[in-house]
């Protein structure tokens, strides 16, 4: 994973802008937008795998990866259109910076057991309603079991599942046996510290606190 | 030595000797599988069996996946499509239990629809070995390359196996004599059907990629040709028919028909109820036969 930065975070409005036309929209309230950035910005290592899970609404995803030079900022304003690397769901083969296609819910967080397996450290970003899937559980009952140290999850929790309940996630991923820390979303300094609490010896999962979306 | 004898041989032996092999199971074979830093038992989670093969693919290894067929390519569909296929990354996957192995356990852990589900999704070869001898050349074949491949071991084999890739004709009737295609492990059967009759018979192990080729080069001038296949009725028919599209022909596809088939029992006893017994099979040509002749 390239770390060369050659735009910085408050490109990123700019980026996004290209993206989808739209010259008003307040891209501060991507719920992913912040995680992402800390991500690629101070926490993937050249040898780390970072593999987005939750596909739905993947503008921020691109706008990172262009501010970071993963994929061409001109591709950008072909967004969703026929022709374009970019679509509503990444595509791993069009764009290899994205580590995985996704858009079906439920897949990433599998996938990243199977490459952490190796002994690579990986980094999954998934939803708080995605984990309503039951092909997550299986992976985090697996992982917790085993102590798999080299895998990382970030959940962004906006409270969008329909059966959230406070202190919900993290509860669930401790029970078997992950560590978890919560953190606010938005504040870079606190998602950066919330991952380097990881201790290699089992799972980690990152809770990212955002805004409820509306 | 059964197919799965030798499949659980096999891959003892590929964990050894190769350190791309990795092998994902859940929970069954673990018995006869042998204990290996990378043999991965993630107990009974078969989405994650999947996932996690293609996790070891995305970073370079040589996955092996393994359960009953229809927990490795039933239930984890949508990991066999998107994981492996949408991600295109490459695993074999080999399953155990083929149509009717488990008779007595009823539906549940019956897949006669397998082959004709994972032939939907684009890129598979599909290995349907008669033989234990035809399972070990399919297997160790597939581990030597990073391609999608879909191997359906069975209880049922051959009395002898067939060397050679692709359709091979294993006795040659009339230049128009209809042609008979057994798959798998329908060949014994198939053979016994057939044996007084003036027929072509050939056999393959390997129903994707069809051997479009294959098959036309042996057809000879005749019109009608049966399809007999150990799964679901007519999974192959489109190929066939695609095959032959210049010329004349009339196909019978025989296989396990489509429905809710509420019997316990043998294995041989759903194969004779399926019509997939020699006097099944003969049956069928010989009702196909005589709507040649008006």
């Amino acid at each position: 994973m390239a770390t060369i930065t050659s735009l910085g975070y408050d490109d990123l409005p700019e980026l996004l802008t290209r993206l989808t036309g739209d010259e008003k929209h307040d891209w501060s309230s991507l719920s992913t937008l912040d995680v992402l950035w800390v991500l690629h910005d101070r926490v993937l290592g050249p040898d780390d795998r970072f593999l987005l899970s939750k596909g739905h609404g993947p503008a921020a995803f691109y706008a990172v990866l262009a501010a970071k030079g993963l994929i061409p900022a001109d591709a950008l304003e072909g967004f969703g259109s026929f022709s374009s690397i970019l679509g509503y769901h990444p595509d791993r083969t069009l764009v290899p910076a994205a580590g995985i296609g996704s858009g079906s819910l439920g897949h990433g967080l599998p996938i990243a057991v199977g490459a952490a397996l190796t002994g690579r450290r990986v980094y999954s970003l998934v939803g708080d309603a995605e984990l309503d899937e039951g092909s997550n559980w299986e992976a985090v009952q697996y992982a917790g079991r085993i102590g798999l140290g080299s895998l990382n999850v970030v959940v962004i929790d906006n409270r969008s599942s329909t059966y959230h309940w406070p202190g919900g996630v993290e509860k669930r991923f401790t029970l078997e046996g992950w560590s978890a820390v919560r953190c606010d979303g938005r504040d870079h300094d606190a998602i950066e510290h919330a991952f380097a609490a990881a201790t290699g010896e089992r799972p980690h999962v990152v809770v990212a606190d955002v805004e409820r979306k509306r | 030595m059964s197919m799965r004898s030798r499949f659980y041989a096999l891959a003892g032996q590929a964990l050894e000797d190769d350190p791309r092999v990795a092998l994902v199971s859940a929970e069954i074979g673990t018995g006869e599988l042998p204990a290996h830093p990378r043999h991965f038992n993630v107990g009974i989670r078969e989405q994650l069996m999947i996932g996690v093969a293609a996790g070891l693919a995305l970073e370079g290894m040589r996955p092996v996946a393994h359960s009953y067929t229809p927990f490795l390519v039933e239930r984890p569909y949508e990991q066999v499509k998107l994981d492996l296929g949408h991600q295109d990354l490459g695993a074999v996957l080999v399953s155990t239990g083929a149509s009717y192995d488990a008779a007595r356990a009823g539906r549940t852990h019956q897949a006669p629809e397998d082959v004709a589900i994972v032939a939907a999704l684009p890129g598979w070869t599909i290995h349907v070995p008669g033989h234990p001898d035809e399972l070990e050349r399919v297997f160790r074949r597939a581990l030597g390359t990073d391609d999608r491949v879909y191997i359906r071991m069975s209880e049922e084999e051959n009395a002898a196996r067939v060397d050679g890739d692709g359709i091979v004709v294993l006795r040659r009737g009339e230049q128009v004599a209809p042609f008979v295609l057994a798959i798998g492990p329908t060949l014994s059967e198939t053979l016994a059907a057939t044996a007084d009759l003036d027929v072509t018979v050939a056999y393959t192990a390997t129903p994707r990629p069809f051997d479009v080729e294959g098959l036309r080069g042996a057809f000879g001038s005749g019109r009608d040709i049966v399809l007999v296949e150990p799964y679901l009725a007519g999974t192959s028919t489109a190929e066939v028919a695609a095959a032959l599209i210049d010329r004349p022909t009339r196909i019978l596809s025989l296989g396990v028909p489509l429905g809710e088939f509420r019997h316990y029992g043998k294995p041989a006893e759903h194969r004779a109820a399926h019509g997939l017994d020699a006097r099944g099979i003969r049956a069928s040509i010989e009702r196909f036969l005589a709507l040649n002749d008006p």
